[in-house]
């Protein structure tokens, strides 16, 4: 595995944080924020190994939770156990196929936010919950499923621009060569 | 089957997890002030590319629309002046009869600007941060305001950021009261009655009859400690009973925008 593909995930989870705290348009629009991390955690655990999921849950958990009213580390788990849960089964998974990057991209953008809920409402905190989270849940999973193949394509391409190609093999094969003339 | 070092990643994740779950509250408090620090450069970026545009917006903007808007603001300005004027010598005059009634001194509001520098992106708060802290005299529990009315509290306060809890968040309650010379009805206003509603609080646990109508002004009540009396809240939308039938409940409309938030003022006691 080559370290810049975990830096590149790394970096798009600090971007994708930023750009949750600071853009304000789908909140005042759709009544919901879009979170990118789950998106991000299908591509790694589709493509990259547990150590990069790991390091992606921790990342983006922690930076997630510094912005947020959340106990620092609330996000970890729940990215956690997505990142873990595809990547036991990525072998199976159809990872080229678009209509299966959004139909993991859905699920995880809205079992992020649940258990995520779980976690807070199991401890003393008392987060906002009530019949407008259903509509919030929606807006996410939707979201996080219709940017989940963009996102599939920019850290593929970045992935391609940036690290070295693998060497295309050609039919070729000495042992099998003709030799004409005499022998 | 996993390998070995998946499962010294997995057990390391779960190692700084229950770490960081047994922190003490306030150096939890303290790490995620120095965590969203990582970002600093980038919100000083996109600050600067604002007011780049804004520069280059002022630039192409007429030198007519500029005067006619300077002038404007003079007239404004004269206005408040005068407005400031009265309100000193009404100052002056309701120190000098709470010292005959023997009543505590009022103190004027000093304020911060702050600029509000992120919002929270889980959709179960209400918080934003703010970019003055300690170093700028900001302690916890200070009211933050803007023109329109009450906006919250700072919370936790880092040397140069602070996080603010918004009105409408599950941890800001704020002692209230009606602003009406007949209507004297105290209550609490306590988060949002959903998720979506930003800009919508609940007033509660007022007495059952009541002359509560929608349209009153709500204003902090200056009970608890935390808010002085007579900040603007919002507006009465519509009074109901609550379930149990012992007290009454309205939803107020905010004063504040909550939704676009860019400038806000801390209130030092």
């Amino acid at each position: 595995m080559n370290p810049l593909n975990t830096i590149f995930v790394l970096l798009a989870a600090f971007l994708a944080v930023y750009c949750e705290s600071s853009i304000e348009f789908f909140r005042n629009f759709f009544g919901a924020q879009i979170d990118l991390l789950p998106a991000i955690m299908v591509y790694t655990s589709l493509t990259m190994g547990l150590v990069s999921v790991s390091l992606l849950a921790v990342f983006g958990g922690l930076l997630f939770d510094s912005f947020s009213a959340n106990a620092l580390g609330i996000s970890i788990v729940p990215l956690l156990l997505i990142g873990f849960a595809i990547h036991r089964f990525h072998g199976l998974l159809l990872r080229d196929q678009i209509y299966a990057q959004f139909a993991f991209g859905t699920a995880a953008s809205i079992l992020n936010p649940l258990l995520t809920l779980m976690i807070l409402l199991s401890g003393e905190t008392n987060p906002l919950v009530g019949w407008g989270t259903i509509w919030q849940l929606i807006v996410m999973a939707l979201g996080g499923g219709l940017l989940t193949p963009v996102c599939f394509g920019v850290l593929d391409s970045l992935s391609r621009a940036l690290n070295y190609q693998p060497v295309s093999q050609t039919s070729f094969r000495p042992d099998r060569q003709i030799k004409r003339g005499r022998a | 089957m996993l390998k070995k070092p998946q499962y010294i990643a997995l057990a390391l994740v779960i190692v700084v997890v229950l770490i960081i779950f047994n922190l003490p509250s306030q150096t939890m408090s303290r790490c995620k002030l120095a965590i969203s620090g990582l970002f600093l450069p980038l919100f000083g970026l996109a600050g600067s590319s604002a007011q780049l545009i804004e520069k280059t917006g002022h630039t192409v903007l007429p030198r007519s629309v500029l005067t006619k808007e300077n002038q404007k603001l003079r007239q404004e300005n004269e206005q408040l002046r005068i407005q400031l004027m009265q309100n000193d010598e009404l100052f002056r005059e309701n120190s000098r009869l709470r010292q005959s009634l023997e009543w505590q001194k009022q103190t004027r509001w000093k304020l911060k600007l702050g600029h509000v520098i992120s919002r929270d992106p889980a959709n179960w708060w209400r918080t934003v941060q703010i970019d003055i802290g300690s170093a700028q005299g900001i302690r916890e529990n200070l009211p933050v305001l803007t023109s329109q009315g009450l906006v919250g509290r700072t919370s936790v306060v880092g040397q140069n950021r602070s996080q603010v809890l918004l009105l409408g968040d599950p941890n800001l309650r704020v002692g209230a009261s009606i602003s009406d010379k007949e209507v004297r009805e105290n209550g609490i206003t306590i988060s949002t009655s959903g998720p979506l509603d930003n800009n919508l609080v609940n007033f509660q646990y007022f007495s059952r009859n009541n002359a509560v109508k929608p349209g009153q002004t709500v204003i902090t009540s200056g009970e608890g400690g935390v808010f002085p009396k007579g900040i603007v809240i919002g507006q009465i939308l519509d009074v109901r009973n609550s379930n149990i039938g012992v007290s009454s409940e309205a939803r107020v409309k905010v004063a504040a925008n909550l939704n676009s938030l860019e400038e806000v003022w801390v209130m030092f006691p």
